[in-house]
């Protein structure tokens, strides 16, 4: 037993040996170090809002050469996460830490997290019905009832109601939702949740919920394409993700009445109308804003950013990153397909910039 | 090595070094030993990746206990977790591949082996060894762009007209489905039955076919009564292999089974498996308990692999002691 330990222990050392004589003699060549004063930012979170933040902090780079923003799309939950634990500097959701997070953030880090919102999304419901042309109308009452399986027709009354003059057919009704935990269900869940109690009590809210029915396509490419190939299905995707694919979608009645079509302007308006109300912290959701050109399933995306940071340096550029981007970022969005912030919420986040110590 | 290991013997005088180094002269003991490192270094990862999955699954191990395995609700929302339908999912999407897939493969491979000619054997070997190497995630495209139309349009509509009185062909075609997740999953694992099973029967010995035909055996006679159980063993490990690959895939599966976490009797109908459920969940995982839940799926994954890994040993030493061949 001896024997064989000793062998062991040569053996592993030989090569270690090795590895240390030969690096001695060599010379590290000098590697590029970065610029002594350039500040590096980590951040991790949401992917709905990547293709914006990739752009913000590459744009961000070249006016202001010495800060260096890393963002990881790892998912809201993921960002949250790491956050609390402290491995980055900021995070990213696409839904509000809830107060226990909160808590345990606070608990972790002893300061506080703030929300800032900086872009936002919207749901959009998509349909296959080989009869069905035009865009159809969606009654909060109809998208309840369709998701808890309660109506399960497409000639439902419900349905029927709010489309007079539309052909359509008596066939069942295939749900198609998200399998994959996303903001895009989370905004879609949290809205049926303010418009049905059934749907508050049965399923609630959340990236991932308990569907009562339907099938499950991976991300907004397999949502759509489930609903592309199955006769008589409905789906719900990102609205940047239906315009950049030219994806049919339908109109979905807010609360003053109107059936809104998605769309940009929209958004913000619902943003717009939701500020009115909205708690210091930012930590709110807007579906079901009022407003008569209010479009119901949206929401806001956030950074959530710890209000202490000990680093000076790290300190004033985000806080410089926060109110560029409030400011001269806000104008990239459309650009990117991404509804941009009412001037009434930058006005607020802007007051909000200076808790940070 | 060996002008350091001749400078610093002689001045040794105590025993164990010089017979160390005596022995270390001999290069088997050095083969010997460096074999065993990596050989163990797999028992380490192996029981590493265990007592990882163990310790942060310890929430829903408490909360849950053995009803874990029992609870068919899934609700991330009132933290509710229950493991059976992604285990019923990842049984029956994995039984159904495998029984398309073995006489598929083994079928293949017959006639790679026994009856095309070694050329032509040869190209066929080296188009599936590519096949073998294609990512999942193409095999799920493929699956959900032409695999999945065709089961809803044509498959399934003809297994409900003729085998339609069974309960495992009733229910509305949706096109996706354990069914659906079976033959893509059937495809994928193909190539590892065949291209094992081929080399198996390649290497079985000319003499023993050559007895058969003395005996008077046709061809297919000697294939399939001498041949193929000369190597069943090769080929039930080539089958378990594929079995792994079935039990443990992700994209391909979940981008066809329709991710719906019920258990049902009908293939049609849609549902769910462990691996996809992991990854489909995880990254937005928030809440220790739901986190938690997905790491204990982790575990009871690998506990499914291994009994059946274990179930498949007992199969090989089963079928050998029937007079398989001598080892």
């Amino acid at each position: 037993m001896k024997k064989t330990l000793a062998l062991f222990i040569v053996t592993l050392l030989f090569p270690l040996t090795a590895l240390v004589l030969r690096a001695k003699p060599a010379h590290v060549a000098p590697t590029r170090t970065p610029v002594p004063d350039t500040v590096l930012i980590n951040g991790a979170g949401a992917t709905f809002p990547n293709p914006m933040y990739s752009k913000w902090f590459d744009e961000y780079r070249k006016v202001h050469t010495d800060v260096q923003i890393n963002y990881q799309p790892i998912g809201s939950g993921g960002g949250i996460r790491q956050i609390i634990a402290g491995t980055v500097d900021f995070g990213a959701s696409d839904g509000p830490m809830t107060d226990e997070q909160v808590k345990q953030f606070k608990d972790a880090r002893g300061a506080n997290i703030l929300h800032f919102p900086t872009v936002l999304g919207a749901d959009v419901p998509t349909y296959n019905i080989a009869s069905v042309k035009g865009e159809l109308n969606f009654t909060p009452k109809a998208l309840a009832g369709i998701y808890l399986g309660t109506i399960k027709k497409w000639n439902d009354p419900e349905i029927a109601g709010a489309n007079k003059g539309v052909a359509l057919p008596g066939d069942d009704i295939v749900v198609v939702h998200r399998s994959d935990g996303s903001g895009t269900s989370y905004i879609w869940t949290d809205y049926l949740s303010k418009v049905s109690e059934d749907w508050k009590n049965k399923v609630g809210k959340g990236t991932s919920v308990n569907w009562p029915v339907g099938l499950g396509g991976k991300g907004n490419e397999g949502v759509t394409g489930l609903v592309k190939q199955t006769p008589n299905s409905i789906g719900y995707v990102e609205l940047i993700y239906a315009i950049q694919n030219n994806i049919p979608y339908g109109r979905v009645r807010n609360s003053a009445g109107v059936f809104a079509k998605a769309n940009l302007n929209g958004v913000s308006t619902a943003a717009a109308e939701a500020a009115k109300s909205m708690p210091d912290d930012f930590r709110v959701s807007i579906t079901d804003a009022p407003g008569k050109d209010a479009y119901p399933i949206s929401s806001f995306t956030w950074l959530l950013i710890p209000d202490r940071i000990a680093d000076a340096t790290k300190k004033k550029a985000i806080t410089d990153f926060l109110r560029w981007m409030l400011t001269d970022g806000q104008k990239d969005c459309e650009g990117l397909s991404y509804a941009k912030l009412p001037k009434e919420v930058v006005a607020k986040e802007m007051k909000a910039i200076s808790q940070i110590q | 090595m060996s002008s350091a290991a001749s400078a610093t013997g002689p001045a040794m005088s105590s025993w164990a070094p010089r017979t160390l180094l005596r022995r270390l002269r001999n290069g088997d003991e050095i083969a010997h030993l460096i074999t065993l490192i990596c050989a163990s270094s797999i028992l380490l990862v192996t029981s590493m990746l265990v007592y990882q999955l163990w310790v942060n699954s310890r929430l829903p191990r408490h909360e849950f206990g053995w009803h874990f395995f029992a609870t068919s609700v899934w609700d991330p929302v009132f933290e509710h977790f229950g493991a059976l339908p992604f285990i019923y999912g990842t049984v029956v999407t994995s039984f159904l591949a495998l029984l398309i897939a073995v006489p598929f493969g083994l079928g293949a491979a017959i006639f790679l082996s026994e009856l095309a000619p070694r050329k032509l054997s040869d190209t066929f070997a080296f188009a599936i060894d590519l096949l073998a190497a294609v990512p999942s995630v193409i095999y799920g495209l493929l699956g959900i762009f032409i695999i999945v139309p065709i089961m809803r349009t044509v498959v399934e509509p003809a297994l409900k007209k003729t085998l339609g009185f069974l309960p495992f062909f009733q229910g509305p075609a949706y096109g996706v489905g354990f069914l659906t997740a079976g033959v893509v999953l059937a495809i994928m694992i193909v190539p590892f039955i065949i291209s094992v099973s081929r080399e198996v029967l390649l290497v079985v010995p000319q003499d023993q076919r050559e007895a058969a035909m003395a005996l008077g055996a046709t061809r297919w006679e000697s294939t399939w009564k001498v041949v193929v159980p000369y190597a069943r063993a090769g080929i039930l490990g080539s089958v378990f292999l594929a079995l792994a690959r079935a039990l443990g895939e992700t994209m391909a599966v979940t981008m066809v089974i329709g991710n719906d976490p019920k258990i049902s009797a009908s293939f049609l109908a849609p549902g769910y498996t462990i691996a996809a459920v992991i990854a489909n969940e995880f990254t937005e995982a928030t809440g220790d308990l739901y986190l938690q839940s997905l790491v204990e799926l982790g575990l009871v994954l690998f506990l499914l692999t291994f009994v059946l890994n274990g179930l498949a040993r007992i199969l090989i030493v089963a079928t050998q002691q029937r007079g398989g061949p001598a080892h």
